[in-house]
């Protein structure tokens, strides 16, 4: 087993209003399912909707280097379990 | 339902808002506003939702229309967004109904029914022939049959079929609706009868298309304060769970909007409970077997269009927001006073007290941010000038009125709570027979909340209930008790 996965949940103010509020419960989901396999933690803005003003694909979520778009909770567990795979 | 489950539909109406606050700000206005559409769908681009690119187009310039304070029921198709930012400039006050229902959007839902599924046995013991009361279930051809001449949607047949093969479809904002104010009308798509509408706004949440809409007067409040009136914010308690700051940081972000000043509307709800645990004793005394409590504007719409019976019963204490404008008026008589609101309810107790000028919702505030990229945890921090209390804060939280209300009453008045949480028939029924006989059977102080969860689980709320109550509760857990604070505010 190499270096645990970091997942990161924005919670700057756009990220928050478009839908990251939801995704606080990955926060407890997460180390319930993965154990110490998968490290998660709520995050100040990552700085992605200020890009092209991409405010609209807010909330974003980082899982290790790659960014989720839209993110929600399904498609960060998804994206978790690929990781998971590759390891 | 759960209480404010994640919508891709929430999602839409908050770029809706965030793209025409933008345009407001834009050099024009107007043709900004009526690209908003081709923006957010552009030539070529995917199709997520809809038919077409021409729907998702059409349906998108309705959200905008209901975003510029207007009716869709009432503008032509024709009218150009660029027309209406216009009107909404010149616009003095909003409108007076707040919801609005996007026919382009309504699904047009098949009516509510009882249904057979395909997973129907054709069994022998036949439950569902024998439960029905009004003989409409018959079997034919080894399959249970429903004769819709004689079914009165009771659902009876669903609860007892061994198979669960008989079920009731619905329509969400009908069945939401506590008061049978939206229904689908003869063109099949749901219409809200505001002679009935009580403005609790259960079918905007309730909409799997997003077709209820808010009118926002976001356009009029942007107005206000770029002609550089001095505009006056009053936060409603429910908004200290909302966004991902300290109080003292959103009180600093909302100064960064343009507003001149923020008030807690907590420190309305100080006097509101003040008065109303006197007024409780009073009743009592005076032989009254219950009170119930006044400040969801949601249920005082109940009162006055479905449950008259129940005024003599209901406190004359006024609302949080009331008391809050009256102050804010008293120190700024020349401001113009927005109240931040969770829900669409309070846009109707504005329109009826001339102390509160705008509504704006926490989607809407949450909007503006984003627009103005605002990021509200790098705020700075600044006290509100008066200090509202713990008991004040939790009147978003359901149960909270009462318990404010309870921690003022004098040992030999014991209250005995009872907490509504969340219209719906049952509970209107209820209150309906607490009315008629003069008594309710387990309690003498009724707290009623049209939102389950209370003010936190409100149509226009931001942030997952469980974290917003967390997070309020922080914030009330560190706040003087009423019993504790000095600055005596009441007047009546």
């Amino acid at each position: 087993m190499s270096k645990k996965i970091s997942v990161k949940v924005c919670l700057g103010t756009t990220c928050f209003v478009m839908g990251s509020a939801n995704l606080q419960e990955l926060i407890e989901i997460v180390p319930a399912k993965y154990g110490e396999k998968v490290e998660v933690s709520g995050v100040p803005c990552l700085g992605l909707c200020s890009i092209d003003w991409e405010f609209s694909k807010a909330p974003y979520v980082k899982v290790d280097e790659d960014i989720i778009k839209e993110a929600t909770v399904e498609k960060v567990l998804s994206a978790i379990d690929n990781k998971l795979k590759e390891c | 339902m759960a209480i404010n489950t994640p919508k891709q539909t929430s999602h839409l109406k908050r770029e809706i808002l965030v793209r025409l606050i933008r345009s407001f700000l834009s050099e024009n206005f107007e043709e900004s506003t009526r690209l908003i559409p081709y923006d957010m769908r552009p030539k070529g681009s995917e199709v997520p939702y809809r038919c077409c690119i021409y729907k998702e187009r059409a349906i998108l310039r309705d959200r905008a229309v209901a975003g510029l304070g207007f009716s869709i029921e009432e503008t032509d198709d024709s009218t150009l967004l660029s027309e209406l930012a216009h009107k909404a400039l010149d616009r003095k006050e909003p409108e007076e109904n707040p919801l609005t229902v996007l026919t382009t959007a309504c699904k047009g839902c098949v009516p509510a029914r009882i249904y057979v599924t395909d997973l129907c046995q054709g069994c022998v013991a036949r439950p569902c022939v024998n439960t029905c009361k009004f003989g409409a279930i018959s079997v034919k051809n080894g399959k249970s049959v429903i004769d819709p001449e004689k079914c009165k949607n009771c659902g009876m047949c669903a609860q007892v079929c061994p198979y669960q093969a008989i079920t009731k479809i619905i329509v969400p904002c009908e069945s939401a609706c506590p008061v049978g104010a939206i229904t689908k009308g003869d063109d099949g798509h749901a219409k809200i009868d505001f002679s009935k509408c009580i403005s609790c706004g259960k079918c905007v949440s309730a909409c799997p298309f997003g077709a209820v809409h808010e009118k926002s007067q976001i356009i009029d409040v942007l107005k206000a304060i770029k002609s550089g009136k001095k505009v006056i914010a009053m936060l409603a308690p429910a908004i200290m769970g909302q966004l991902p700051c300290t109080p003292k940081q959103l009180r600093e972000a909302i100064l960064k909007l343009g507003f001149s000043d923020v008030y807690e509307v907590a420190q309305g709800a100080d006097v509101t409970t003040k008065n109303e645990s006197k007024e409780f004793v009073e009743r009592l005394e005076n032989g009254a077997e219950f009170m119930t409590t006044s400040c969801c504007a949601g249920y005082n719409e109940l009162i006055a269009k479905h449950l008259p019976e129940i005024k003599p019963f209901v406190s004359d204490t006024k609302t949080p927001m009331y008391y809050t404008a009256e102050i804010v008026k008293k120190d700024h008589p020349d401001a113009v006073t927005v109240f931040f609101s969770p829900c669409v309810a309070k846009r109707r107790e504005a329109l009826q007290n001339p102390n509160v000028d705008y509504v704006l919702n926490y989607e809407e505030v949450g909007a503006w941010f984003i627009a103005l990229n605002i990021q509200v945890d790098s705020c700075g921090e600044s006290d509100f000038k008066t200090e509202a209390s713990a008991e004040g804060r939790n009147y978003a939280v359901t149960g909270g009125v009462a318990k404010a209300v309870q921690t003022l009453l004098p040992e030999e008045i014991p209250a005995h709570p009872v907490i509504i949480d969340g219209l719906n028939k049952q509970s209107i029924r209820d209150l309906k027979r607490y009315a008629k006989n003069g008594v309710c059977d387990i309690g003498n102080l009724i707290e009623v909340m049209a939102c389950q969860g209370g003010c936190l689980g409100g149509n226009a709320t931001v942030n997952s209930y469980k974290a917003a109550t967390k997070q309020l509760g922080a914030y009330v857990n560190e706040s003087k008790s009423i019993k504790d604070t000095e600055n005596d505010t009441v007047q009546k």
